[in-house]
């Protein structure tokens, strides 16, 4: 068929006939090939295969995901009318929106960077903050937080530390500028991210119900305007490139990586909720992301059941002879488009001259369902914009559990004949543990990041959950936000790991004094084609929607990040999750570091697993056994006995093991200001290892701070509650840290470790990283 | 009283400026636009951190000929009372309001912490009896490596215009210098941050006596509230 009804293109490069090599280059297959055909009803053009081919991304449709992720719950069944319900709910819009009372709202959601940041760290990490922060102040919402959750290879490898180097620096250029603080974020350095980081980053906004916006094209001849930048060549078919493995190769494909500028982002920012706020103005603004002006156009037309015409002659360019297929596929850095009520016009011109920025109208709303796109009066792309969004095709790909889960599985301490440990031994390890950049302080990173800006951080960077105050009109709330996965967890058990993922970030919120709201996931796994990939996507999945439905913790939107791959093989997966809560009462903010005199109580009982433990894999070398066992029940009466001591006054201080079990949670409740130490008794606990007790990583435990004289009736009411809880310690007003253990004491130099925990990742960056 | 925080494309700690004189001192505070040509009514003139267009070129370097930089001028010229902060404090260095120049951080790297400031003294209203010696203001910027030729720090610790030193040095600035006032005492900027330490969860409130130390150049005795 030849592309029958359209004239040539006015680039004759673009009039070449289709081939099978340029439908492969494209990455379509050849049945999705087939499907456009059939969509056209002819050949598509040059300019159309584009289209086609960036919109039925992975990163556009979700073709191979959107099955799984159905079974995520989007409404919370227990919302009351002061706050917690589901305003905008996730896959309808560019985010969810979730209510907070007083007829005030938040938006959030997490998207990834991670290709992007392998290539070029600076600007992928960059322009990853970027995007995320349009999401969220397309919808209306003023953006008030980021933070951001990274995955990179062993800090003793050069490129590694360039990588880290990159993305820590892009991430801060764009966040400072642009004015909305990094409050806080999770980092995690392991082998399995050598050659494919994870740059995942979200943004948190704060509107009134009266102000949420939809990405909607609606009213029949209604003009579409193109706000901010210009375009230019960079980021050619950006949503295409993250949806290939990452090779040698890869770095031939820089043009596909954009260029940020926070600054025209600030300006955007300012300038389009300017807009927002006169009434009746906007009729539908989406942001150009991923896929540039073709997924604008064609999602804000499929959603508002109508047709787009745009005229690219009218797009402001910063490049002369730029081809049709060039600015649809572009993906230049904040650009907006906008549907503004007819006869409007001069008053959105006004503001974006007030600012000094690009408003062009570039075409108008149709009938017609199509999206049409015409260049020097000839049509160069016609395709219904439906057969883009709702036509993708979906997949449901084979999956096979993975042979290696058979060995790890089956691994206990026992049968491998692991030595346990002794007093010595636990000496040694504990410093260890402590100065390995997953464990250790991130202040190298955190203090790059402006994490202060707005005036609203009350708990910074480097606690279980941070703590923002939002000002709402004369009022204010204040919430906590935590991110968090241990891909270790999930590659050793797919459906746990990504359970503890959501359970350790519910009981991060909660040691913070915060009732859970919502949560929004970042989901980074290798190639859905191999099966054992495929397989650990649908479990990881199937557990957090579990977990979800459990907790009722609805999802508010997220991100799926596929072919995380290097040569070397797929990342562990991760899923990464990040909840919001809300604090009701400000003086339930509850901080890790225990104050002087308090007495320490141990809730959920003695740790007693081993498997995938960081001190399994720093001094043993191994990474395998299960991860540890989740019991959602358990969690659930602990984390609610929690709140309800914080909510009595009872809680000095409250803080959860996790990576390096006991010993490492107790220090970093020591490592706060005025610097304690604590002598604890570990000696009565039934603990069958010595490994597993100190360092292993068994879920559900939480060491609370306690006045002396609130021991006794923090116990009573743990124990009527159902939950374990042990004194095992008091906290001094200085000195060191004693542990005593049924196989004697040992005790540690608190200045030496925290020394070592504070100064690991910095001291690592200043040995000399590649380029 | 009335405060007017100048607005540059780029200024993004302008609420927060905003903030500690209305919320903080419960002052009435406005802002000013940076397309306009005058001030109107002032009693105060504060210049707010951020990235005064991208801060592209150098920081401060654009701003300094934004149309209302004419205003502060002459404002500052008959006396009228104009505090810096962060970029403020770049831009008005840029403009010759301020002795000296800010360079890139010595670590080369953004900086965000809580820093120890000694106070020295100023004048009127900015010494240790009034603030106390030390003080404690949270930091966040990546060029605040304060730099003055011989002379001129010479006449800096003649005039005594060196506002505030570090205390263990975040940035590389010369001789520790975190702030300084012009000769006539009545042009001020810092790199710290008054504006990040003014509410109850802040890691300080020593901003709210900051700012009263620089309203007291012009207004001694003044009586504020301390929300």
């Amino acid at each position: 068929m030849k592309p029958a009804g359209l004239s040539p293109n006015p680039d004759p490069v673009l009039n070449q006939p289709m081939t099978p090599e340029l439908v492969r280059k494209h990455g379509l297959l050849a049945d999705e090939y087939e499907a456009v055909r059939g969509h056209l009803g002819r050949d598509p053009t040059l300019t159309e295969l584009g289209i086609f081919s960036v919109m039925w991304s992975e990163h556009c449709s979700y073709k191979n995901t959107r099955p799984l992720l159905k079974g995520f719950p989007t409404e919370k069944r227990g919302a009351t009318a002061g706050f917690g319900r589901v305003l905008v709910k996730a896959g309808e819009e560019n985010a969810g929106i979730i209510d907070v009372g007083d007829g005030w709202a938040i938006a959030f959601k997490i998207e990834s960077h991670n290709h992007p940041s392998a290539v070029e760290p600076f600007e992928g990490a960059a322009t990853g903050v970027g995007g995320i922060i349009r999401d969220i102040f397309t919808m209306g919402a003023r953006p008030v937080l980021l933070t951001n959750s990274l995955r990179f290879g062993e800090l003793d490898s050069p490129a590694t530390r360039r990588l880290l180097r990159g993305v820590v620096a892009g991430i801060a250029h764009y966040g400072n500028c642009v004015g909305v603080p990094t409050v806080g974020g999770d980092v995690y350095f392991d082998r399995s991210y050598e050659g494919n980081p994870l740059v995942n980053a979200l943004c948190l906004g704060t509107l009134r119900h009266d102000q949420i916006r939809r990405g909607k094209a609606t009213g029949l001849g209604n003009p579409v305007y193109y706000v901010g930048a210009a375009t230019g060549r960079d980021g050619l078919g950006g949503a295409a490139f993250a949806s290939r493995e990452l090779s040698a190769e890869s770095a031939a494909d820089r043009p596909a990586v954009q260029k940020g500028d926070p600054f025209m982002e600030k300006l955007l920012i300012e300038a389009c909720l300017e807009m927002m706020a006169v009434p009746g103005l906007v009729v539908g603004i989406q942001d150009m992301g991923a896929a540039g002006l073709t997924c604008s156009t064609c999602e804000t037309a499929s959603r508002g059941g109508a047709g787009i015409e745009i005229e690219l002659d009218r797009v402001p360019q910063r490049e002369t002879g730029m081809n049709s297929y060039e600015i649809m596929l572009s993906e230049s850095q904040e650009r907006m488009l906008v549907i503004v009520q007819a006869g409007r016009e001069r008053e959105i011109e006004a503001v974006f001259e007030k600012w000094d920025l690009h408003a062009a109208r570039v075409g108008s709303v149709t009938d017609t369902g199509r999206m049409v796109v015409t260049q020097h009066g000839t049509i160069v792309a016609d395709i219904p914009a439906s057969a883009l969004t709702d036509g993708a095709p979906v997949y449901q790909r084979e999956a096979r559990r993975p042979a290696y889960l058979d060995t790890t599985s089956r691994w206990t301490p026992g049968g491998a004949g692991l030595a346990d440990l002794d007093p010595a031994g636990a000496r040694s390890a504990l410093p260890r543990l402590l100065s390995h950049p997953t464990i250790a302080s991130k202040r190298w990173i955190y203090r790059q990041y402006d994490h202060m800006v707005q005036h609203g951080t009350v708990v910074l960077p480097g606690s279980d959950a941070a703590v923002v105050r939002l000002r709402l009109g004369k009022g204010e709330k204040f919430i906590a936000i935590s991110n968090d996965c241990n891909g270790r967890y999930c590659y050793l058990n797919p459906r746990r790991g990504a359970q503890i993922a959501m359970v350790e970030c519910l009981r991060n919120l909660v040691c913070a004094g915060a009732v859970p709201l919502a949560m929004t996931d970042n989901l980074n796994f290798g190639n859905p084609y191999k099966p054992e990939n495929f397989y650990q996507l649908r479990e990881c999945v199937a557990g957090l929607a579990e977990a979800c439905r459990f907790f009722d913790v609805p999802v508010v939107g997220g991100n799926v990040s596929l072919y995380n791959e290097s040569p070397e093989g797929a990342i562990d997966p991760t899923p990464t999750v990040s909840v919001v809560g809300l604090i009701e009462d400000e003086a339930h903010i509850t901080r890790q570091f225990a104050p002087a005199g308090s007495r320490l109580v141990l809730l959920g009982g003695a740790p007693s697993e081993i498997g995938g433990s960081q001190f399994l894999g720093l001094i043993h070398g191994l990474k395998t056994g299960d991860a540890p066992d989740v019991d959602l029940a358990a969690e659930k009466r602990l984390q609610d006995f929690l709140l309800g001591q914080v909510r009595a006054g009872r809680i000095g201080a409250a803080h959860d093991l996790s990576e390096g079990g006991l010993l490492v949670a107790l220090c970093e409740m020591l490592f706060g200001p005025g610097s304690p130490g604590a002598e604890a008794d570990l000696s009565r606990l039934a603990a069958p290892r010595l490994d597993a007790l100190l360092f292993g990583e068994s879920q559900g435990r939480v060491i609370a701070a306690v006045a002396p004289a609130d021991e006794a009736p923090f116990i009573a009411a743990a124990g009527a509650a159902g939950v374990p809880a042990d004194t095992i310690g008091t906290v001094t007003p200085g000195g060191g840290l004693t542990v005593a253990t049924a196989r004697g004491a040992v005790s540690w130099d608190l200045a030496e470790l925290r020394l070592g925990w504070e100064g690991s990742i910095e001291s690592a960056m200043k040995r000399p990283g590649l380029g | 009283m009335n405060i007017a925080v100048l607005q540059f494309p780029g200024s993004n700690c302008d609420q927060d400026a905003f903030q500690l004189f209305a919320g903080g001192l419960g002052l009435p505070t406005r802002y000013v636009w940076h397309k306009d040509r005058a001030l109107g009514e002032a009693d105060l003139v504060v210049v707010p951190g951020g990235f005064s267009y991208g801060d592209y070129l150098r920081c401060g370097a654009i701003a300094r000929f934004s149309p209302v930089m004419g205003a502060v001028r002459e404002y500052a010229a008959a006396g009228g009372l104009v505090l810096g902060i962060c970029n403020g404090f770049q831009i008005l260095c840029e403009a010759g309001l301020l002795p000296g120049a800010l360079i890139r951080n010595s670590s080369l790297e953004y900086r965000c912490m809580t820093c120890d400031l000694t106070v020295e003294d100023a004048g009127p209203g900015f010494n240790p009896r009034a603030l106390g010696g030390r003080i404690r203001l949270p930091i966040g910027h990546g060029e605040g490596n304060y730099r003055i030729d011989e002379a001129g720090r010479a006449r800096l610790v003649a005039k005594g215009q060196v506002l505030l030193r570090y205390a263990g040095n975040p940035n590389g600035s010369l001789d520790d210098i975190a702030g300084v006032r012009n000769e006539a005492g009545n042009v001020f900027g810092m790199m710290p941050h008054p504006d990040r330490a003014f509410e109850r969860f802040h890691p300080s409130r020593d901003g709210l006596a900051v700012a009263r130390a620089v309203l007291a150049a012009r207004f001694p005795g003044m009586i504020l509230k301390t929300a």
